[in-house]
């Protein structure tokens, strides 16, 4: 098992023929993901690499593939737009790869993919994994492996690292998760928690939080409350100076809230073992296996 | 984006909230005439983006535009947390009665637009959150219908009693609202919003802080930016399309993805070091984006080592090592450099640099301790 996507995946990718759709689209391809079908406004009838159909809107593309999933690679002032479009049209899991969406279209979005009972992940976010089964959004196959360790963090590259850390150590993966660096986002880490706690292939659970909000210590009040699964936590932005974004646009701290040293706490007083160094997330793993 | 009381005033004003006059100096010279204008006594305000600007001596009242030329000369030669102050604010001075506070966030919990507000008006809002919780009160607005009037009475009523008063603040908020939506703002707020002796209700102070997504589309926002007011090096690099950010060690630190970099800069805290920085280059980075970072890092004399930590999934790392050695032809190093550098083309990324005389490391925890080695001269902790 796995938690979002697997080998029932059936994705659609909304911007496929952009520079940065059209790449993804053909490793997630490649990765062995069933890419059902492409979005682009204008272009519908079209066919991508000669055999993905294309479609000028999700609806239309639904209807002819019955695609459950979509990843979003369009432009930031489209983004929106594409996300809502595809909750309308009745896709359940929502990726939104998309960097530098306004924060105010996501109160707008947030909601209304809500009441349509879709899930969204990100944005800004590198999508996720399920080892062997199912790629969506960017994260790289190659550092993956299957196994029995979930992942989700609200990093990229550093999830990267830690990922390629443990598949280097021989410790495989259920699903990885990227929810992203936003400060509002669709999918966080307690509902990433929480299905990694129903799923019965994943036997431990990786969370790597960095500054900025309270997610972490929600999460971890919630492990403390709701979790039997052992959990290893990682915090990044120890040195980070209050008040400056740290490149994420979630990852700021404001006034006393949002530093490492509190999350870092929070994760300690509800049994989360926490990490020093990146790699130190493999031993702490192998120690509770 | 930060932008200053004054940009952030005009806005509040174009959306109707009720604000005294002001103007802008540069001069000691354009001070005094701006007080002979207003008459009586005026406040001199630094315009500068940094908080606790009235404890660094850069709010005063003047009496008369004598004395409003001297405190301008003397609040225009202040240096605020290194940001040097090089324009003040000149408004006439009003009676107060009573301070409150109204603010407007993005609230991460309820992922709305929030609104908060205190009858303790005029001091550090974080302080009455934390130590008198009962004098807050927040509202998270709905996005779909926006700040209704009954909502705004309602947090009208928890800042006064007068229903005059009541009625004014309320519109007030409507106006703020309005005003925090259509800029894409993160924050807005009036601190202090205050009452006059006669019962008027005016917003004293105004800080805005609008979301740098939303630049690209409101470009007579984008164009308040005030690069003078902003350290020269982060200038530098937002142009590159980097995100730079100045600290205090001699590790100068240059990696990809902003979750990696701050790691990287706890990594070298955790081996004894200190980061001089932290640089983020982004995704699908090309060379020349390389050739800045490096500008960057070399042009700042307390960096005595230059670390790289490269990941590579979108950013081919065949690209940073071409980067690393056209910015080094051009100007050659004067400190030593660690380059750790591991996916996406990193044979090819390999080859390039040992055919031009550089190591590559593929492990992050050898990189970091190697460069604070030679940034401290000693052994890594």
């Amino acid at each position: 098992m796995s938690i979002f996507v697997d080998s029932g995946t059936r994705l659609i990718v909304q911007g496929i023929t952009g520079r940065d759709g059209s790449f993804h689209a053909k490793q997630m391809m490649e990765y062995g993901t069933t890419v059902v079908g492409g979005v682009t406004p204008g272009k519908g009838g079209q066919k991508f690499e000669g055999t993905v159909p294309i479609f000028n809107t999700v609806a239309e593309a639904v209807k002819a593939t019955s695609a459950n999933t979509t990843v979003i690679y369009v432009p930031p002032p489209f983004a929106a737009d594409a996300m809502m479009e595809a909750a309308d049209a009745g896709i359940s899991l929502i990726v939104a790869i998309t960097e530098g969406v306004p924060v105010m279209d996501m109160t707008r979005v947030y909601p209304f993919v809500r009441e349509r009972g879709a899930r969204l992940l990100g944005p800004n976010c590198p999508g996720l994994i399920s080892p062997g089964k199912s790629k969506v959004g960017i994260i790289p196959g190659r550092i993956c492996t299957p196994g029995s360790i979930g992942l989700v963090s609200r990093s990229g590259t550093l999830t990267y690292e830690v990922v390629y850390q443990m598949t280097r150590a021989g410790l495989g993966q259920t699903t990885c998760v990227g929810i992203g660096g936003d400060p509002i986002n669709g999918t966080n880490f307690i509902d990433c928690l929480a299905a990694f706690q129903a799923d019965e292939d994943t036997t431990s659970v990786v969370i790597i939080g960095e500054i900025g909000g309270t997610d972490e210590q929600e999460a971890a009040r919630f492990v403390k409350e709701n979790m039997t699964k052992p959990v290893v936590g990682f915090i990044a932005g120890q040195t980070a100076p209050p008040g400056r974004r740290m490149g994420h646009a979630g990852a700021i701290i404001s006034g006393s809230a949002g530093t490492a040293a509190e999350k870092i706490q929070a994760f300690e007083d509800n049994g989360i073992a926490v990490a020093k160094r990146p790699i130190d997330v493999v031993g702490l793993l192998k120690a509770r296996t | 984006m930060n932008i200053h009381e004054y940009q952030a005033k005009e806005i509040f004003r174009s959306h109707g909230i009720p604000i005294p006059d002001g103007d802008i100096a540069t001069t000691p010279a354009e001070a005094e005439a701006l007080a002979k204008k207003y008459g009586g006594t005026v406040v001199v305000k630094a315009q500068v983006h940094a908080g606790g600007r009235g404890k660094a001596g850069g709010v005063k009242l003047a009496k008369n535009p004598k004395e409003a030329r001297e405190i301008a000369e003397k609040i225009l030669a202040l240096t605020i947390k290194d940001l040097p102050v090089q324009k003040v604010l000149v408004t006439p001075a009003a009676d107060i009665a009573t301070e409150a506070y109204v603010g407007v966030i993005i609230d991460r919990a309820s992922k709305r637009a929030t609104f908060m507000v205190s009858p303790a008006g005029g001091i550090d809002i974080e302080e009455v959150a934390a130590k008198t919780p009962e004098k807050l009160r927040k509202l998270a607005v709905d996005p779909r219908y926006g700040l209704q009037p009954y909502e705004a009475m309602e947090l009208g009523f928890f800042l006064y009693d007068d229903v005059k008063q009541v009625r004014a603040a309320a519109k007030i908020m409507q106006q703020l609202y309005a005003a925090f939506v259509a800029s894409g703002a993160s924050l807005a707020e009036i601190n202090p919003l205050v009452t006059t002796p006669d019962g008027t209700v005016l917003a004293l102070d105004a800080k805005m802080v609008v979301d740098d997504n939303e630049l690209d589309r409101k470009p007579d926002l984008a164009a308040m930016r005030d690069e003078s007011a902003e350290a020269p090096s982060e200038v530098e690099a937002r142009n590159a399309n980097l995100t730079f950010i100045k600290l205090e060690g001699n590790v100068g630190c240059i990696v990809n993805g902003a979750g990696l970099a701050m790691a990287t800069m706890d990594l070298v805290k955790y081996y004894g070091g200190e980061p001089a920085n932290f640089l983020d280059i982004g995704g699908s980075s090309n060379p020349e984006k390389v050739v800045a970072a490096l500008k960057i890092i070399t042009s700042d004399p307390s960096v005595k080592a230059i670390l790289f930590n490269i990941f590579g999934g979108i950013t081919r790392t065949d690209d940073v090592a071409n980067g690393i050695v056209t910015a080094t032809k051009k100007s050659p190093l004067k400190v030593p450099i660690v380059i750790r550098l591991t996916g996406t083309n990193e044979e090819i990324a390999v080859k390039i640099l040992e055919e031009n005389g550089f190591t590559a490391l593929t492990d992050m925890d050898d990189a970091v301790q190697r460069a604070v080695q030679l940034a401290t001269g000693k052994e890594a902790a």
